[in-house]
């Protein structure tokens, strides 16, 4: 239960920290909030030989709107977004997520950043960010790229990353008008992984909706979006019989695989209603309904 | 590596390798040992402590990470009279049993006096969420959230009085 021998980094920017990265190669892995790597480094199924830690990098944790999107430092903490004002009141699906991201230990340590860096499909923020259609900022030696969500996970545990790169922020397009969103979880018990959950972001006009993203966790090898979800509901009246064929058809995509959290039948039915939850949910939000 | 860190008002400091957890340092290198080591892969919360402030697992830390950080142990939390000093959670813990053998008593106090710090008056159900990181092995939790409310209400009459 003690992490093999490694060689401990703690630049003080990022320029810093990219060059070390670019020096150290494959050997180095960021430490963020650590509550992925740092248990992972106990059972000794990672054994880096160097740790960047980017914790003293004052400047990556910050929450602030810039012009049409959301500006999220990747070292900004899970629990600063359960405390924010601006992400409650524009960003519900988010605040969602903050409220239901493993416990409140975990949250107070955790980052936004790591949460999609490591690229685990049963981590709550990919879903959340492909239902957004986020763009992330990666910086490395040649400077800052954007990468969009889409392109974003690549794997189980990777990402469109290289090795050199770290990521600086995620970027989350506003609300615009008709924007309904929500996140709906289904845990065996607070801190354990997702069974299902699914992230829902709507364009409503009336009862029609618009336009629609769809994202899941923890019933796919690489974070993935329903495109059968989206395309059932997009241009229609979302009506009871709408919303059933965007469950099923969620239900139908996404590839769970058997565990002790359930069998690849049972989480099937769970992703298709807990789409229904969130659709209805984030339907309420778009007509200004509190839920 | 050399690490110092201000554990309860003191500052300690000693050459450890980076691998060693913050948990280690505070029970082995400064010999606190109300510290509690559980589960040691960050799930039981036993090892929590506060850094800055902020509830965390020292568990998932390492100690060369809380390097001119201020740490608060469970030992840092009674007066200086010790047990006839207690802060007032504790003694609401020992007025309403709210603990059997104890052993998760450490996390569940140093993450519930931050969070009280923060939400003086939580309804119950914010108290269970707050300690929803914490297991305790006896199942005593409803005596836990006893004790929580018991301080809660003695707080706000203690408020109450302030301002009658």
């Amino acid at each position: 239960m003690i992490p093999g021998e490694f060689e401990y980094h703690a630049p003080s920017t990022v320029d810093e920290a990219v060059a070390l990265l670019d020096r150290l190669g494959d050997e180095a892995k960021i430490l963020a909030g650590g509550h992925s790597l740092v248990p992972a480094m106990r059972f000794r199924l990672a054994q880096p030989a160097h740790l960047v830690d980017i914790n003293g990098i004052d400047d990556l944790a910050y929450l602030r709107e810039e012009g049409d999107h959301l500006a999220i430092g990747a070292m900004t903490r899970e629990s600063a977004l359960e405390h924010s004002d601006l992400v409650a009141r524009r960003y519900p699906m988010l605040a969602d997520a903050g409220h239901v991201i493993a416990d409140p230990l975990v949250r107070n340590r955790g980052t936004v950043g790591g949460n999609l860096a490591h690229a685990d499909p049963a981590n709550d923020h990919p879903a959340v960010m492909l239902a957004y259609g986020a763009t992330l900022v990666a910086q490395g030696p040649g400077g800052r790229r954007e990468i969009a969500v889409d392109d974003f996970f690549t794997g189980l545990f990777e990402s469109a990353m290289a090795a050199n790169e770290i990521l600086v922020e995620i970027r989350v397009p506003a609300p615009g008008a008709g924007n309904g969103e929500a996140y709906e979880k289904f845990e065996r018990k607070v801190g354990d992984y997702a069974i299902s959950a699914a992230a829902v972001r709507l364009t409503m006009s009336g009862n029609t909706c618009t336009a629609a993203r769809v994202g899941l966790t923890n019933v796919s090898a690489v974070p993935m979006r329903s495109a059968g979800a989206e395309a059932a509901m997009a241009g229609k009246e979302l009506t009871e019989e709408v919303i059933e064929a965007a469950g099923q058809a969620a239900a139908g995509e996404c590839d769970p695989s058997a565990d002790l959290r359930g069998s690849e039948a049972y989480k099937r039915d769970v992703t298709r209603v807990l789409v229904k939850r969130a659709i209805r949910k984030a339907m309420a939000r778009a007509q200004g309904g509190a839920a | 590596m050399i690490v110092s860190v201000n554990i309860n008002g003191v500052d300690r400091s000693a050459d450890v390798e980076p691998r060693l957890l913050l948990s280690d340092f505070i029970r082995h290198h400064v010999e606190l040992t109300g510290t509690h080591v559980g589960c040691e892969h960050g799930v039981c919360g036993a090892c929590t402590v506060l850094v800055d402030g902020r509830a965390v697992r020292s568990c998932l830390m390492f100690a060369v990470q809380a390097d001119s950080c201020e740490v608060t142990t469970v030992e840092g939390l009674a007066g200086e009279g010790g047990e006839a000093d207690l802060h007032p959670l504790q003694e609401a813990f020992r007025e309403k049993h709210g603990l059997q053998c104890g052993f998760c008593t450490p996390g569940m106090l140093m993450t519930l006096v931050p969070f009280l710090e923060e939400n003086p008056s939580p309804t119950e159900r914010e108290v269970r969420e707050a300690i929803s990181g914490n297991l305790c092995r006896c199942t005593g939790y409803e005596n836990i959230v006893r004790a929580v409310m018991h301080r809660v209400e003695q707080g706000l009459t203690g408020e109450a009085r302030a301002h009658g």
